[in-house]
């Protein structure tokens, strides 16, 4: 952020009458017109900005129109998934999407307040940055990546560790039955969970640092440990930036694809257990939106598209306000 | 950590709940450190793995073959290496100057309603998921084209990286000193030549990292691919021509039954993360050394 300006109005005063009056002179002379296009130019570019935005509305919008008259708002609380009758109801993805990112939000969140307070408020100085540069690695790690390594390295550790661990556990339940195949709801929650991470606990470390030194200082005046010091002044001040890095955490899991759909078993069917194959939103769209025959199919993949586009729209938008209200209107470095 | 309060009471007044709160203390401490060890595992598992797979499938015909059908052994991905910088730098001609442009208009212009308008936008954008600007993307550009292009891949992905990059541009502009822009005035010179010589000239290493931000975020996509550039199993470089792409042949690979597939997509894997890292490091170093003029 630029650092304050001088004020120049009382330099300005200071100065005699004609000093004012030569800059505008010398500027209306020599670039009014190359002026007047560069602002034109540079206007069309923040134009193209928001005309990307309200054609993906539009586009959106107008290629659902066949599914939306066929089934209405029935479309969003139907079981059914049936390309061959043309019978489509997108209640099992809605599900398979909502539980998938509720499940990493569980995984991801302690650890990633955990990371952030650790690096803001516990390891020596020398640590932070390196620390630091680490989690944000995992950000820059393609998600067919995280795909590829889930399913060569999380789902067969799953299968045949982790699941029948839980099951016998844990069975009674009933979240943790069936066959331990590996590929699951819980191999994509955890595997979104490490996808979110950096960018919850990034935007929880950039709030953390604004808490102001003296609150800290003040809980320790008044005898209070390390822990009640954190979670007095810190945490407790912090707590609004921390929802909105919480949020925009969720909305990166709700829209996220690829690994997913690498690991999920896709397959439109709503069951209590973690074990059990699922279907999200967005990876139903990655595999049979290029094979969608027919124009109501194709049209209910793009209504399934539009809902998630209007979710995530409301999911960020609350997360940008969380986050400005605690770092006052300073864009985030981290990118969601 | 210690605690001199409690732990030098010469009275031995030290009640159990001072004890409790010191045990409570040291154990959120080593749930914090718990926390940082959780989060490691997967990087270095993750790396660790890209780079045993990896490395070991990696030799010449896998950089300079194309795909081998299903049984033969051998092939590259050489088609996908380079159909992945063709649509990038596709990506780049559409999404940089109009992405730095947009910057531009926000720090010099956009210090006013409509500007945060474009700002929210922006920050919006940023948020839609990659497979719902593939959707846009097929609407827009191959439903009319009729045909699955490298120019439609080109288009989702820059309209990926222009929120990023108007951001950090406009970001990077703000930094320089309005000072500066007040001597360029002084002496007469015009607005856009101001902005353009002199704030923009300034800020070209932030810009130019934000740009290689934005590039990176792209460069693994692979949702927004799926029906826009949409794969080849052959040499393409037509703009209006299906593409492949390293992160679609990755995906392809890694679900498909064959283990000579699965070490291709491991090879594949590990040379993505090899460009996108050596790309960002290339320009970064670059930007230091003052290679492009940068203050």
């Amino acid at each position: 952020m630029p650092a304050p300006q001088p004020v120049e109005a009382t330099k300005v005063s200071g100065l005699p009458p004609t000093g004012r009056e030569a800059a505008p002179l010398l500027r209306g002379t020599s670039g009014e017109t190359g002026d007047r296009i560069f602002k034109s130019a540079m206007l069309v570019c923040g134009l193209a900005v928001l005309a990307i935005l309200v054609l993906i509305v539009y586009e959106l919008m107008l290629r659902s129109g066949p599914s939306w008259h066929a089934f209405g708002f029935k479309f969003f609380a139907g079981h059914d998934w049936d390309p061959v009758n043309e019978h489509f109801g997108a209640l099992p993805f809605i599900y398979g999407t909502l539980v998938s990112s509720l499940l990493a939000l569980l995984i991801a969140v302690p650890l990633s307040i955990g990371v952030a307070v650790f690096t803001t408020e516990m390891c020596p100085a020398a640590l932070r940055g390196p620390l630091s540069f680490f989690v944000e690695l995992l950000a820059a790690i393609p998600s067919v990546v995280y795909g590829l390594w889930a399913i060569f390295v999380l789902v067969p550790l799953l299968s045949h560790y982790v699941q029948p661990f839980l099951s016998s556990t844990l069975g009674w339940t009933g979240f943790f039955t069936g066959a331990p195949y590996g590929i699951s709801m819980l191999a994509a929650g955890i595997i979104l969970a490490i996808m979110i991470i950096p960018i919850i606990s990034s935007i929880t470390r950039e709030v953390l640092v604004v808490v102001p030194q003296n609150q800290r200082e003040a809980a320790l005046a008044l005898g209070a440990t390390r822990w009640e010091m954190i979670r007095v002044a810190v945490l407790r001040n912090a707590r609004a930036g921390i929802m909105g890095g919480i949020i925009l955490g969720l909305g990166r899991a709700l829209g996220e694809t690829m690994a997913v759909a690498m690991v999920i078993g896709n397959r439109p069917e709503i069951a209590k257990s973690l074990f059990a194959p699922g279907y999200t939103m967005a990876s139903v769209l990655a595999n049979e939106f290029s094979e969608a025959t027919g124009d109501v199919y194709l049209s209910a993949l793009i209504e399934i598209g539009l809902a998630l586009f209007l979710v995530t729209i409301v999911v960020n938008a609350l997360a940008r306000l969380l986050v400005w209200t605690v770092t006052r209107g300073q864009p985030s470095r981290a990118n969601a | 950590m210690p605690d001199p309060m409690h732990t030098n009471d010469p009275l031995q007044t030290v009640p159990a709940i001072a004890l409790r709160r010191r045990i409570t203390d040291h154990v959120m401490t080593g749930a914090a450190v718990l926390a940082v060890i959780l989060v490691l595992a997967p990087l270095v598992a993750i790396f660790g793995y890209l780079v045993y797979r990896g490395v070991g499938s990696i030799n010449w015909a896998f950089l300079t073959q194309t795909p081998k059908p299903v049984g033969e052994a051998g092939g590259g991905m050489a088609n996908a290496i380079v159909g992945s910088v063709f649509i990038l730098a596709l990506a780049s001609i559409i999404g940089v100057p109009i992405g730095v442009g947009a910057g531009i208009y926000l720090a010099e212009f956009g210090r006013n309603r409509f500007g945060d308008t474009i700002r929210f936008t922006a920050d919006v954008l940023n948020g839609v998921p990659s497979i719902v600007i593939g959707i846009v993307a097929y609407a827009l550009v191959v439903l009319s084209q009729r045909h699955f292009s490298a120019l439609a891949g080109g288009v989702a992905l820059a309209i990926m990286m222009i929120p990023t990059i108007t951001r950090t541009t406009e970001e990077m502009l703000l930094l320089v000193p309005q000072a500066l822009r007040e001597a360029a005035y002084g002496l007469g010179i015009p607005r856009w030549r101001t902005t353009l010589s002199i704030t923009l000239r300034t800020a070209t290493s932030g810009v130019i990292t934000g740009i290689m931000l934005a590039f990176a975020r792209v460069a693994g996509e692979t949702a927004p691919l799926l029906f826009t550039a949409f794969g080849n199993q052959n040499w393409n470089l037509a703009v209006n021509q299906p593409t492949a792409a390293l992160p679609l042949q990755i995906y392809t690979y890694a679900i498909s039954p064959y283990d000579e597939w699965h070490k291709q997509a491991w090879a594949g894997a590990f040379i993505l993360i090899v460009l996108i890292v050596t790309s960002v490091a290339a320009v970064r170093f670059a930007v230091r050394r003052g290679t492009f003029g940068a203050a």
